[in-house]
């Protein structure tokens, strides 16, 4: 979709919704070096959104929303959760359909826009909370990733099942006690990076949503990875402070807690070497059209 | 975006001519050939313009959908692969069909079953997937053999519902199912069922029409909703997602949205009756006893009537074809002088005969049987012996009836 497709009949003008003015004039799509810095000087790809005041997960939203390489031809997949209350609000195309079936969805959406969009950039991106990704859908995330579909999964971890009241999902800690853990969940940590680079994923990351940068560079690494190689996965710390007893000021500190190198959410990639062989091309280019458009800006005040 | 008026007459790339549908159907050549019924769904698939289709190993649907992996191997579907059970496989053909697609799908019994929770959501979704259901024994202990329950659970998904009795009617309804499916009045998926093994893998003649013509591709732009493809504009959908809220216009637009799916079912009538040449087909309806059946139950139905024809006793046949939209106003027509109403059915519950009775007047007129079940045959004989009982005729005593 080219930026001229979400332009408005002079006519109609009007009688549209402020936030969809707003997109047509100063939304990004298109716009080659995109990222997290575009936040507070352009429309972003979420309107207001439903979640709780200080929600680790809406700042997660904003940043990957402002990251995507190719926001105009990108398809997102949510499934149901807290996530899916905010993907009304988002200014991609994206699909919920059920609860834990989004990779399946995303495998067969995927191949869709390849037969139909031949030799163009589709890129699908697949965002859903742990209980999604990790417990109820675990298979069709494996299977995705065996088949080598070529799209990106991002799991909002907030270790519990958040949008049903907090009960225990697969991602929590051992002995933390929860609705359906009353006495302590019993096995540890599910280790979904690790089982994600052996199941053929070709870019994995675990972090937290602290750093906008970081998400920045892990979510455009991972989409471009997809496109061209095979399967990523990104698992992002977006703590459910109501669940987990903060307070709405409290998400950042939080996850910087647990970002610590000894903690469970310290920065953790795997990059295939397919993949760090296009990363570095990809940089390449980079620094190319960098040096060029200094010296035309150079050229230009000359 | 694509115009399928502007291809008819160019070809694909396997040098297929895109053929207007009720040409390709009514007026092009017709072949016979002596094929099973997985023959023929493969046969079907080569002229329908198929994007994407997803596989899952289960008897008895098994063979048909390797048989069009082959198809795609030859160049004939845009992409195919085997998914990891139903309840994926259903949802793969969901985020094809979300992404512009026209998709086919197959599965049987417990297959269905597993899927379930999808095909309300295809509904929802307004996406006009068609899958094959080879329908087999669902309940424990194990079964593969032919047996019917399962339509009983899909007929109040929202899906278009026919039964085949014969291959022939595979091979038709297959093409003409995306027809009325893809209506942007209707489009909703279509389950196309039929008696597992009694058709998939007997060998039948069935007409073809010419393999060098194929239907005119999906146009995924004329969707009631839009294609998930980023080519349209990407609309804020709503204000507060209705989940959340517990309050009148959430209620409402949910109620809305499903009786807009039921009023689509009903507004498929037309094109329907188009398609198939009416919902039912009817054999001397004025005849006072009448067997009312579908699937291969009407086969076996015809054959009882041939026999009980021997012995002086007349009587009519209607073949249901379409269960969703359900042929209420025929069916009641054709059954108005029917003093005795016989429902034949392959499934334990007779949720054909609860349908017709739910369906005409004096409905203690409907004899819901007979039934056989678990993969039992119906030979016409039990069927001519259930009319003659009800009848007050002398008959004879069939197997463990102890009489």
């Amino acid at each position: 979709m080219s930026k001229e497709r979400i332009q408005i009949s002079e006519d109609l003008y009007d009688i549209m919704p402020p936030d969809y003015q707003d997109l047509v004039k100063s939304a990004t799509y298109g716009k080659e070096d995109r990222g997290w810095k575009d936040i507070g000087t352009s429309k972003e790809l979420i309107e207001q959104h439903s979640l709780c005041a200080g929600c680790p997960e809406s700042m997660a939203f904003r940043y990957i929303l402002a990251s995507l390489p190719n926001p105009e031809d990108t398809v997102m997949v949510g499934s149901t959760g807290c996530t899916s209350l905010v993907f009304p609000m988002v200014a991609v195309h994206n699909i919920h359909s059920l609860f834990g079936n989004q990779n399946a969805i995303a495998s067969g959406l995927k191949r869709a826009l390849s037969v139909r969009f031949p030799g163009r950039v589709k890129d699908v991106v697949v965002l859903a909370g742990d209980g999604a990704t990790v417990d109820i859908g675990l298979d069709m995330t494996l299977q995705a990733w065996f088949r080598q579909e070529k799209f990106t999964t991002i799991c909002f971890d907030n270790e519990l099942y958040a949008n049903t009241g907090g009960q225990e999902s697969g991602l929590m800690q051992k002995g933390f006690v929860a609705k359906m853990a009353p006495v302590g969940k019993l096995f540890d940590k599910v280790r979904l990076p690790e089982i994600a680079r052996e199941s053929g994923c070709h870019y994995v990351v675990n972090c937290t949503v602290s750093k906008p940068s970081l998400v920045e560079k892990v979510i455009r690494n991972a989409v471009h990875i997809a496109r061209e190689i095979g399967p990523t996965y990104l698992q992002l710390y977006t703590p459910c402070i109501l669940e987990i007893g903060k307070n709405s000021m409290e998400g950042l500190q939080e996850m910087r807690d647990s970002e610590k190198p000894t903690e469970r959410f310290a920065y953790k990639e795997y990059i295939s070497e397919p993949a760090k062989q296009l990363l570095a091309e990809l940089a390449a280019k980079d620094k190319e059209r960098k040096a060029a458009a200094k010296q035309l800006a150079g050229q230009a005040s000359a | 975006m694509a115009d399928i008026h502007s291809v008819i007459g160019t070809k694909n790339k396997k040098g297929q001519t895109y053929t207007d549908t009720w040409k390709l159907m009514n007026e092009a050549p017709r072949t016979p050939s002596f094929f099973t019924g997985s023959e023929v769904i493969k046969e079907a698939l080569r002229r329908a313009s198929c994007d994407v289709m997803i596989a899952y190993p289960i008897t008895p649907q098994s063979e048909a959908a390797a048989l069009i992996g082959e198809l795609f191997a030859e160049g004939y579907i845009g992409d195919y692969f085997r998914g990891e059970s139903e309840f994926a496989v259903m949802s793969q053909c969901a985020g094809a069909a979300f992404g512009g697609a026209r998709v086919f799908t197959t599965t049987a019994g417990p297959g269905t079953m597993r899927a379930m929770e999808n095909f309300p959501m295809w509904s929802g979704a307004r996406l006009p997937i068609q899958m094959i259901v080879t329908c087999r024994g669902i309940n424990s202990p194990l079964s593969i053999q032919p047996d019917t329950l399962e339509i009983a659970y899909l007929l109040n998904t929202g899906m278009l519902v026919w039964h085949a009795e014969t291959a022939q009617d595979f091979f038709d309804w297959i093409l003409k199912g995306y027809m009325v499916s893809e209506e942007p009045d209707v489009h909703l998926p279509l389950a196309l069922c039929c008696d597992g093994f009694f058709v998939t893998h007997t060998k039948d003649v069935v007409n073809l029409t010419p393999a060098d013509m194929c239907l005119p591709p999906y146009d995924p732009y004329r969707s009631p909703v839009p294609c998930m493809d980023m080519e349209c504009p990407p609309v804020r959908m709503m204000r507060d997602p209705f989940v959340m809220k517990s309050n009148y216009i959430s209620y409402a637009t949910h109620a809305s949205w499903q009786q807009e799916i039921w009023a689509a079912v009903e507004r498929s009538r037309k094109h329907s009756i188009h398609w198939l040449n009416g919902l039912i087909d009817t054999e001397n309806t004025d005849a006072e006893i009448i067997i009312v059946a579908s699937g291969t139950a009407v086969s076996q139905g015809r054959e009882a009537i041939r026999l009980l024809e021997d012995e002086g006793v007349r009587c009519g046949l209607v073949k249901v074809k379409t269960l969703r939209p359900w042929p209420e106003e025929e069916i009641r027509e054709a059954t108005k002088n029917a003093k005795h109403i016989f429902v034949p059915e392959f499934n334990v519950t007779g949720w054909l005969a609860k349908e017709i009775k739910a369906t005409i007047s004096n409905p203690e007129r409907v004899h819901a049987g007979p039934r056989v079940c678990g993969g039992m045959t119906m030979p016409p004989e039990i069927i001519v012996s259930e009319i003659k009982t009800a009848l007050g005729m002398k008959t004879f005593s069939l197997a463990g009836r102890g009489s």
